[in-house]
């Protein structure tokens, strides 16, 4: 294919708009660099593409699809939720060893999945650095060393949280937490009574307004996307204001292929597709921060190959691809009887849970799974939707006024608990370029490989009886059957949505990609600034991780160019 | 707690954005509820785009029976649940399937049960005689020829539910009073004491 060169040469191009892209933009453009933005997907418009505070009835489907998918399972995604994700991209497909699992969700547009996430904000722990039981590499930094960097990104994104002083969940630069719900309330109780700590959740959405952006109305709708921007997305705390100072050149449609280089081994411009005139574009550069997402920013460095870097740019070690991992996953929900007819009440507050539970067993060496798990809360009075009462539906049975009682009295009482867990790395478990396939554009897609290992199904085991143990101590009872015993009920690979481990950082340039900087131990200009330089997956989700280490690896990668050594 | 009518809402959603850095694509948001308050259902005649009229009219009937009304407030027939259903499977034969099949499935057990009278047709006593066969899944292990019968309930109650309560009339049923904005957020002590005095904490 013939390729447009640019003219210009930027400081930095950023790959992907996402936590760590938009963290790197933010840094870089701070810093005064001239940096371009690639972004397979489309532009974000809030205004438009955001259905905060929509009621279902206000569309003519209320959310069930043009043609009905959600009945019929083949809704990508929410009808009312963000732009634009997907767990199958039409144009991008991905392959699945055979025998496999593995799903993968991909949003494609400026701010990437932080349009879309859920916003859990949770510092990993000093042992989550530097793992007492050998089980997964130590990290090239401690938590000594992050701690100022979550500093920053808490204080720029904006989490809610109590100090607590507790090893598993370490404190942060924290704004004023939010008032339990009624159902949060009882199972706070319900933990005491068990010694299962119970604390205010971390969460980056603004009880109070700090940066220029507005506090939060209590609408509970994060995951539409939040008109005021109140929650956190890179988009708009990001790379809006990015734009605002003249450094930043944003290129939408532009998805990136291949890494140039020169002679020595040094990346000199990034080639992408337009997908709007289908052509191959080279945007030239001093140095590139890929931010595409753990598993896209494997995929960009595997396809990178030339004379010098056979088997992918900056991997000769092997690891790229390697080492993948995602959380793991288990969810129980129970009905209540003491919240049954519960008194109405506005509960919207913030998305998702108040409280949650941080991982509390760490000295425990009599059970039989390593590391941890934190959980989920789920609950309240939701703003009913398309589905709310299919469970309702379907457990009743009957009709007529005793099912509209039923659901009168049941709306608001149940709970729902979701486990997240560390799953150990495995070998079995990785992803690679898959020689047969191609995406639209051209560009040869990624094969998944995966396993759980009975670690992960032991840990989900214990996550039912915790679960079971939690909503019985309330005098609720446990709704749907026992699990499969074989598979216990684990998530499907992948489904948790929290990839890490692909372009792994380490000391030993023989066992990892990326140094203690993200900076890639053979090409100094090319650092990697999502989840992929993750060593292991702590049970914290990764995001507040993503943008604290961007952001020193940006702060890094700019000092690094002042001084000439990039 | 401090809550803000529909109005206040907007502008609070204005003044925040005045405040806020977030980028000049913001800006418009107060437009876009607006634009969202003219898609609001126009109450008045529905007009099915998908079903005969005898099968709109025996779907209505099937939703009264479902969400009936009751001294709290109106039900699904009010709250225009069949015309939900009928303009989804306007646009989707595969939905329209399981409606034209379904129904056709309940005047046809209907007739032969009842000497010859259509669902509609029918006594409300005959109506409620087959439904309480249709409606429970269990009837499948005495009458195994009831599962065309089961599985169209199951899909009518669950999508008669769905429309009712995503409707004006089923939101204020239920009592959901989100969706609005607020400059606090807190919960009710009395909501509280409820549940903990139901509790085993209490
Ligand atoms: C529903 C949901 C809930 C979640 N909840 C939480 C939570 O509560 N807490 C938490 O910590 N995490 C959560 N996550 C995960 C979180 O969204 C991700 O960890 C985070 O967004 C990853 O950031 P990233 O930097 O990898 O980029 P992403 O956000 O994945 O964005 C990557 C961007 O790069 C673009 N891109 C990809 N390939 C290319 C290419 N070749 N060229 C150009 N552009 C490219 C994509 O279009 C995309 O915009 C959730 C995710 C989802 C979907
Ligand atoms: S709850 Fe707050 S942060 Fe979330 S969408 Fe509503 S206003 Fe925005």
């Amino acid at each position: 294919m013939q390729s447009t060169k640019s003219a210009q040469v930027f400081d930095v191009v950023v790959v992907g708009s996402g936590a760590g892209g938009g963290t790197a933009v933010k840094v870089l453009t701070d810093k005064g660099l001239q940096v371009a933005l690639l972004e397979a997907g489309p532009m974000l418009n809030p205004a438009k593409d955001f259905r905060e505070h929509v009621w279902p009835y206000q569309v003519d489907n209320r959310g069930a699809g043009a043609h009905s998918e959600l009945y019929f399972g083949r809704q990508q995604w929410g009808y009312f939720a963000a732009p634009v994700g997907y767990w199958d991209i039409p144009d991008e497909p991905y392959t699945v060893a055979a025998g496999q699992e593995w799903r993968w969700f991909r949003s494609r547009i400026v701010g990437g999945r932080t349009n879309h996430y859920g916003r859990i904000s949770l510092r990993f722990s000093d042992y989550d650095f530097q793992p007492e039981d050998g089980l997964s590499d130590p990290w090239p930094v401690t938590y000594q060393e992050m701690s100022p960097w979550y500093d920053k990104a808490e204080g720029f994104i904006g989490v809610t949280g109590t100090k607590e002083g507790l090893r598993t969940a370490p404190d942060g630069n924290f704004l004023p937490a939010i008032a339990p719900r009624v159902h949060e309330v009882l199972i706070q109780k319900s933990c005491g009574k068990l010694g299962i700590p119970c604390i205010p959740s971390r969460m980056a959405m603004l009880t109070k307004s700090i940066n220029g952006r507005a506090a939060c109305h209590y609408c509970g709708q994060c995951g539409r996307g939040c008109v005021t921007a109140s929650a956190f997305s890179s988009s708009q705390a990001m790379i809006f204001p990015a734009m605002k100072t003249g450094k930043l050149t944003l290129i939408t449609g532009a998805m990136a292929r291949e890494l140039v280089t020169d002679g020595s081994g040094k990346v000199t411009a990034v080639s992408y597709v337009d997908k709007a005139t289908r052509s191959e574009q080279q945007i030239r550069c001093r140095a590139v921060v890929v931010a595409a997402s753990a598993c896209e920013s494997a995929r960009l460095l595997l396809n990178s190959k030339s004379a010098r870097f056979s088997a992918g740019i900056a991997n000769s070690s092997g690891q790229v691809g390697r080492n993948l991992t995602d959380s793991v996953g288990y969810s129980l929900s129970g009905t209540v009887p003491a919240l049954a007819n519960l008194p109405r009440h506005n509960s919207d507050g913030i998305d998702g849970m108040h409280v949650y539970v941080p991982w509390w067993l760490l000295d425990d060496k009599k059970k039989n799974f390593p590391r941890g798990y934190h959980i989920e809360i789920g609950g309240g009075f939701r703003m009913p939707m398309i589905g709310s009462f299919h469970g309702e539906c379907a457990a009743f049975q009957g009709y007529g006024r005793k099912l509209k009682d039923s659901i009168r009295e049941q709306y608001g009482a149940t709970v729902g608990f979701a486990g997240r867990g560390e799953m150990i790395p495995n070998k079995d478990t990785w992803c690679e370029i898959d020689p047969e396939r191609v995406d639209a554009w051209g560009i040869p897609v990624i094969r998944f490989h995966a396993r759980w290992s009975d670690a992960e199904i032991n840990q989900v085991r214990h996550m039912h009886e915790t679960f079971t143990g939690i909503i019985e101590t309330m005098g609720g009872r446990v709704m749907g059957g026992r699990p499969d015993p074989k598979t216990a009920g684990i998530s499907t690979p992948g489904t948790i949505i929290h990839e890490a481990g692909t372009v792994k950082m380490g000391d030993d340039p023989n066992r990892s990609v990326l140094n203690k900087y993200c900076q890639a131990h053979e090409v100094k200009n090319l650092f990697v600034c999502d989840a992929a330089p993750f060593v292991s997956q702590p049970d914290k989700n990764v995001t507040l991780s993503i943008v604290a280490f961007a952001w020193r690896a940006s702060e890094y990668l700019a000092e690094e160019m002042r001084k000439g050594n990039v | 707690m401090s809550e803000y009518s529909r109005r206040d809402l907007l502008r609070h959603i204005g003044i925040s954005l005045t405040l806020g850095a977030a980028g000049e694509y913001v800006l418009a948001a107060q437009d876009v509820q607006h634009i969202h308050q003219t898609l609001a259902p126009q109450n008045g005649h529905y007009t099915p785009k998908s079903l005969t009229a005898h099968e709109y009219a025996t779907l209505q009937r099937l939703s009264d029976l479902i969400i009936p009304a009751d001294e709290l407030s109106p039900g699904a027939l009010s709250a225009g649940a069949a015309d939900f259903i009928d303009f989804l499977c306007s646009a989707s034969d595969e939905m329209k399937l399981i409606y034209t099949g379904g129904l056709a499935w309940i005047d046809e057990a209907m007739k032969h049960r009842y000497g010859g009278k259509t669902f509609l047709a029918a006594d409300p006593s005959q109506q409620t005689a087959l439904l309480d066969l249709i409606a429970y899944r269990e009837n499948l292990r005495q009458d195994p020829a009831l599962s065309p019968g089961i599985d169209f309930f199951a899909w009518a109650r669950k999508m008669v539910a769905d429309a009712y309560y995503t409707s004006p009339i089923g939101i204020k049923d239920l009592g959901y009073m989100g969706n609005t904005a607020m400059t606090h957020f807190s919960v009710p002590r009395e909501a509280i004491d409820y549940a903990v005095k139901r509790s085993p904490f209490a």
